[in-house]
């Protein structure tokens, strides 16, 4: 292995590569050469470094110095002052007051742990990280019932947004004598404000992979699916390369390690629709059907995809699982709450200093994430609401930013942690134009399927248009509470009965916006 | 004249959506034409009216031919609090359609779309299979015109 006195890491996602990342690279490798530091420092291509809004971006280290908003013109000044003269180039560097706070961050990673940091297109770098040992042990070592015993104990929810126990999911399949079954991995990440999964497909694919390989042998499936939105195209291409390395190192394919496990892992690509986020429409879906969803029970877990038992699992849940056989359970719960163990991503968006991501313990207060993480409040102006776990979620006003992030504490607030999108607004932001855009977006992807969604859907975006249009009354407010009640008590699936969570929280804490257009 | 895409699958359901997708990024107006419907059905053996139903499902795919660049702007809570409603306008007076509408010269289809997944970049616009982040009206209007967009 080759040593470099340096490593520049740059940021190389959907957005960077739109905005030019590639030419930069050239122009930096070409510098280097000129210069005869490509001996010395090394450049790598990684996901993302985790903060946005902020152009094209790289971390040079040992010293850990982040430079932002970069333009080719730029570079051979970096070259000529960073690297020949040992002096950082102030103007480019991002605040490093903000920087220490990511540093302590990254501490406390566990599925974002190498993200930023090792190429994920590289299957080596991933294995240098200690990548694959948790196969091995839980294919050499473990049997099946004590992996999902462990993962039971670690107390390890769903991260998809209903924080469902993914040892006791898995529980319900494992023993079930079938001549195949499934394990898919629910990538089709379509919550308003939610990228945590696309993160870590494009900064780590390989954990994820591996997360899924140990999901199979403890429930006992040799087929895997990852199904993943149409749109998330970097994440499509990384996933399948490192499927494809996954294969030449014998880590899947027939008889691994020579334990008599074999196992084999498809992409399968989604077309846009919301819904195909809810479990039983995504098996419709990967079936070559339209993604309505299906009547529960049965649950997949007993008879899923093709009939077969099939367990469904989101990307964030299973990336936990590598370092919960590695370190064990009794590790994991030392993370996060006794209520909730682990740690969760969230992404910070909205009227903040820098929007970006974080991963921190479960049960961080909503406080603590804003400030310390998104750099507080934009231009000091005044909190108003955060939107918490997309569409489907609720708005909490600042009586309410001490409240602590977990599934379960949320659950006494009459809130949801969802799945971790956290959409910051400030004083002038109108929660009457909010409602309106959440619910558009719930009457373009209701499915159509049970009439209390597909008509309630529509009927509350008619009445939010009247208020918005200063036609409506307050008999309307109450009307769409009572509508949004009846979805949640009707509707055939989770989609038709989320709208009450935000009509709710909008039209109670925030009244007088809604009063404001209604006289 | 699909035989080339057809026979990359095995004639099962569950490769559908598969070969839409191939048959709309291989269609020089991006969009699955009847006749590809109905050989589809002869291949698969299912019924085109399944076919057709599960077209008109996702968004991602059309029935009606597009230009030769597809602008999904996204219009989700995270895009719209930064302005995406302007900028919707702001496309729709620089390319002169109506949303869901093709110009005249076949180049650009204006379309909204469901959050894309890049909010920290917030407002997003897709064009094609590129995403454009941080949009502002100018920018919207440089995009446009770099790409051959009417003035």
């Amino acid at each position: 292995m080759k040593f470099y006195r340096s490593h520049i890491l740059i940021s190389v996602d959907d957005v960077s590569l739109q905005a030019g990342v590639k030419e930069i690279i050239a122009v930096l490798k070409q510098e280097l050469a000129k210069n005869a530091l490509d001996d010395e420092i090394n450049v790598l291509e990684t996901g993302t470094l985790g903060h946005f809004g902020t152009g094209i971006s790289m971390v040079v280290y040992p010293e850990q110095v982040t430079y932002i908003n970069l333009n080719k013109d730029d570079i051979p000044e970096i070259i000529r002052e960073h690297f020949l003269k040992g002096r950082p180039v102030r103007r480019l560097m991002m605040d490093p007051s903000f920087i220490r706070r990511y540093d302590f961050n990254y501490k406390n990673r566990v599925v974002l742990k190498n993200s930023g940091i090792i190429n994920p297109e590289d299957i080596e770098e991933y294995i240098g990280t200690g990548g694959y040992e948790s196969w091995e042990k839980a294919l050499l070592e473990m049997k099946p019932e004590q992996i999902v015993e462990e993962v039971k104990k670690s107390g390890l929810q769903g991260r998809g947004g209903a924080g469902f126990p993914t040892g006791l999911k898995w529980s319900f399949t494992a023993p079930l004598e079938a001549d195949q079954k499934f394990v898919v991995i629910n990538a089709d990440e379509g919550e308003p404000g939610t990228f945590k999964d696309r993160l870590i497909m494009e900064g780590d694919p390989h954990l994820l992979l591996e997360g899924l390989m140990i999901a199979c042998y403890a429930v006992g499936a040799t087929k895997a699916y990852i199904y993943i939105r149409g749109e998330y195209k970097l994440c499509i291409q990384r996933l399948q390369k490192a499927i494809d390395q996954a294969h030449e190192y014998g880590l899947l394919g027939k008889n691994i390690f020579e334990s008599g496990f074999d196992l084999d892992i498809r992409l399968m690509i989604g077309a846009g629709a919301y819904i195909c986020g809810e479990e039983t429409a995504l098996i419709e879906s990967m079936e070559g059907n339209r993604g309505n969803p299906r009547y529960k029970p049965p649950f997949p877990g007993v008879e899923g995809a093709w009939k077969k038992p099939t367990v469904v699992n989101n990307v964030e849940t299973v990336s936990n699982v590598p370092a919960i056989i590695k370190n064990g359970a009794k590790w994991y719960r030392k993370l996060g709450t006794a209520n909730c163990p682990g740690t969760k991503v969230f992404t910070i968006l909205g009227d903040v200093t820098q929007p970006g991501l974080c991963e921190v313990d479960m049960g961080t207060s909503l406080r603590t994430i804003i400030e310390q993480y998104g750099g507080g409040m934009k231009e000091g102006k005044r909190f108003k609401a955060a939107l918490v776990g997309g569409a489907a979620g609720v708005l909490l006003p600042d009586s309410m930013l001490d409240v602590n992030m977990d599934f379960a504490n949320l659950k006494e607030y009459a809130a949801v942690l969802g799945s971790g999108a956290i959409l910051v607004m400030n004083e002038d932001a109108d929660m009457v134009d909010m409602l309106y855009s959440i619910l558009r977006f719930f009457q373009h992807e209701s499915c159509g399927k049970c009439t209390p969604c597909s008509k309630g859907t529509q009927q509350l975006l008619t009445l939010i248009n009247k208020v918005r249009a200063g036609e409506g009354s307050k008999e309307d407010l109450d009307t769409m509470i009572l509508l949004a009640n009846a979805m949640f008590q009707t509707s055939f699936c989770a989609l038709g009965q989320s709208p009450i969570m935000p009509v709710k929280s909008a039209i109670e804490h925030f009244r007088s916006d809604f009063e404001k257009r209604i006289n | 004249m699909y035989d080339e895409i057809l026979k990359k699958y095995e004639p099962k359901k569950e490769n559908l959506i598969y070969i839409l997708h191939e048959i709309q990024d291989n269609h020089p107006e991006q969009y699955i034409p009847e006749d590809a419907v109905m050989e589809v059905s002869r291949y698969l053996s299912i019924p085109s009216n399944h076919i057709y139903g599960v077209m008109t499902f996702y968004t991602m795919f059309s029935t009606k031919p597009r230009g030769k660049y597809i602008i999904r702007l996204c219009e989700s809570p995270p895009c719209f609090l930064r302005g995406s409603e302007n900028l919707l306008r702001k496309l729709r007076e620089l390319l002169n359609i109506k949303l869901g509408e093709t110009t005249p010269d076949k180049k650009f289809t204006l379309e909204l779309c469901a959050c894309l997944g890049v909010c920290g970049n917030a407002p997003v616009m897709m064009i094609n299979e590129d995403v454009y982040g941080d949009l502002n009206e100018e920018k919207v209007e440089a995009i446009i015109e770099k790409l051959g967009g009417q003035q």
